[in-house]
């Protein structure tokens, strides 16, 4: 019973969270959310790690290496995109950024 | 006490992801907020290592091993406009998962005979959501990465056929329910479900990729809410929701931006019935075509741009050369912008992801409620292998069978330059009217070389 809960509120809370993210950002957000289900991880630890028989442990390192890859891949790739949003720079950046220039190449 | 300081790392992960998604909300924050949802799993995935549940270490570093190399390339060599069916693949990933942890407990379930119904409801629907989810996103990744035809397959009782087989399997987790250790009927479910997914996703041509990607993303959730109700694990449950919910809103954004109910999403097979004898619309009128030196004339001269990029930009892998277009147009003391639809690209949000790689400010890219009102104060739009996205029909003409889908108003500014491959019509089959509006010209040609020719003339000008 607590668990569904534990369900109703995360959804709740999901709904308030991700309405408000902008559809610039729902490619990452997949991403995000892609790599963030990889917490099925823990699941599947459980079950490979348990010495439940050959079937269960099998099925658990298949599972295993599938979240993992989830994990390392989602969150990797989550990364590499949101490293790509850039701002304009203002003008006093740019400034900055042509003095800095300028004076690397005076020295 | 173990147990404890397991739950307790659960509760702070599930804290940093909450954080996380938060985060996504601005781009400035984004960044952070995800590397510290890392950290959160990161001190999840150690805490279930503590001996408590586990006993023994051989086959997870094995499991470990092979996911990090999978998933490193996954992460780090895919490039981004391969997105979507890279995350088509990470869905099959994370519902095999599911589906096999639903498995893997339910035949050792049955085989100490210590199945209660609640736990195989929870674990019938997890291998259901999972197994349709696992096929059905390696077909839209097969789709998307063009092994498999793009184009819709589609024959008679299709969705009757669909809804008989959804039907024998609800009907199968109803037998578990009443006699939980019928093996052959848990089997018998896991098939059905592999099937559906198959199934479902064959009716589904290329361009209707967003809204399907965006579903199974949802169907890969609630298979993880499913293993968190079956193991009673409360952090899955989370995630599991997060993530159905997610993929839930995104495609109902979606189908609204295709103009399309979502029970007709699922029931799919749309490019093929909905083209049909309104197709013809109502504009006659010619098209005018005009030379890069005069389009980039007024590109040159003109206080107010805004490109409207579409899918036909993404094919030709135009980004780059748009992004320098618009540097030049800017440098000449023109303001540029980026007109984002919803559904420019293959997936959710895809487009601005293109553009931010070539190196376009996100600032500079608009969604399409916000950019609609400046279409008026614009001196030229310059559409980009965009069709069904600008067709001013689908706000006049209730005939025309895109009509009511949101489009962008480029049909509003003063002056429209639309690049354009060849003479065919959109991805709806519907004639597009902006395309004989008078003040509408049209440089015909592969959209990469076209902004390359606009480039060099403004650069000239």
């Amino acid at each position: 019973m607590i668990q569904l809960f534990v369900f109703l509120l995360a959804g709740f809370v999901g709904v308030q969270t991700i309405n408000r993210i902008p559809p610039l950002l729902h490619t990452p957000l997949m991403a995000a959310t892609n790599a963030i289900s990889g917490i099925s991880l823990v699941a599947s630890l459980v079950l490979a790690g348990s010495n439940e028989g050959v079937l269960a442990t099998a099925l658990g390192t298949i599972a295993e290496a599938c979240a993992v890859a989830n994990i390392v891949g989602g969150f990797l790739i989550t990364d590499r995109m949101l490293a790509m949003f850039k701002r304009t720079p203002t003008a006093t950046e740019a400034q900055q950024e042509r003095d800095g220039a300028s004076s690397v190449a005076k020295s | 006490m173990t147990e404890t300081l397991i739950q307790l790392a659960y509760l702070l992960a599930a804290f940093f992801f909450i954080m996380a998604l938060r985060t996504l909300g601005r781009p400035e924050t984004a960044r952070r907020g995800m590397q510290l949802a890392a950290f959160g799993m990161a001190v999840a995935v150690l805490a279930t290592l503590l001996p408590a549940r586990i006993v023994s270490y051989d086959w997870l570093a094995v499991g470990a091993m092979i996911g990090a190399v999978v998933g490193y390339p996954l992460g780090m060599w895919v490039p981004m406009t391969a997105m979507p069916q890279r995350i088509a693949l990470s869905h099959a990933f994370g519902a095999l998962a599911a589906t096999l942890v639903g498995v893997g407990e339910y035949t050792h379930g049955a085989a100490t005979g210590s199945l209660a119904r609640g736990h195989v409801l929870a674990l019938g629907l997890e291998v259901l959501f999972g197994g349709l989810t696992v096929t059905g996103s390696l077909m839209a990744f097969g789709k998307l990465q063009e092994i498999l035809p793009g184009r819709p397959v589609t024959f008679r009782g299709q969705n009757s056929m669909n809804l008989v087989l959804l039907a024998a399997a609800v009907i199968g987790l109803g037998w578990l329910i009443v006699s939980p250790n019928e093996v052959w009927v848990f089997a018998a479910m896991l098939a059905i479900a592999v099937l559906v997914g198959i199934l479902f996703v064959l009716p589904i041509g290329g361009a209707d990729m967003p809204v399907v990607v965006s579903l199974l993303n949802s169907y890969a959730g609630l298979a993880a809410v499913a293993t968190g109700f079956a193991i009673d694990n409360n952090i899955l449950i989370i995630v599991g929701a997060l993530d159905g919910l997610s993929g839930f809103i995104l495609s109902v954004a979606m189908s609204k931006a295709m103009n399309r109910s979502f029970a007709n999403v699922l029931f799919g097979a749309f490019g093929s019935t909905e083209v049909g004898g309104v197709a013809t619309a109502s504009a006659g009128g010619k098209m005018s075509t005009t030379s890069a030196e005069d389009a980039a004339l007024r590109l040159a001269y003109a206080n107010r741009v805004i490109m409207v990029p579409g899918y036909g930009l993404a094919v030709s892998q135009a980004q780059h050369q748009i992004r320098e277009l618009g540097d030049l147009i800017e440098k000449r003391g023109g303001d540029v912008r980026y007109a984002i639809h919803p559904v420019a690209g293959r997936m959710p949000g895809h487009m601005n992801v293109l553009l931010a790689e070539a190196g376009i400010p996100y600032d500079k890219l608009v969604d399409m409620d916000e950019i609609n009102g400046r279409f008026s104060e614009t001196d030229v739009a310059v559409v980009v292998g965009a069709n069904d996205v600008v067709n001013p029909a689908a706000r006049t003409n209730p005939a025309s069978p895109i009509f009511g889908m949101p489009i962008l108003k480029v049909s509003e500014a003063k002056s429209v330059l639309v690049l354009k491959r060849g003479k065919g019509k959109g991805f709806s089959g519907v004639e597009n009217d902006l395309f004989v509006e008078p003040k509408t010209s049209i440089l015909f040609g592969d959209a990469r070389q076209s902004l390359l020719d606009l480039g060099l003339q403004v650069k000239g000008a």
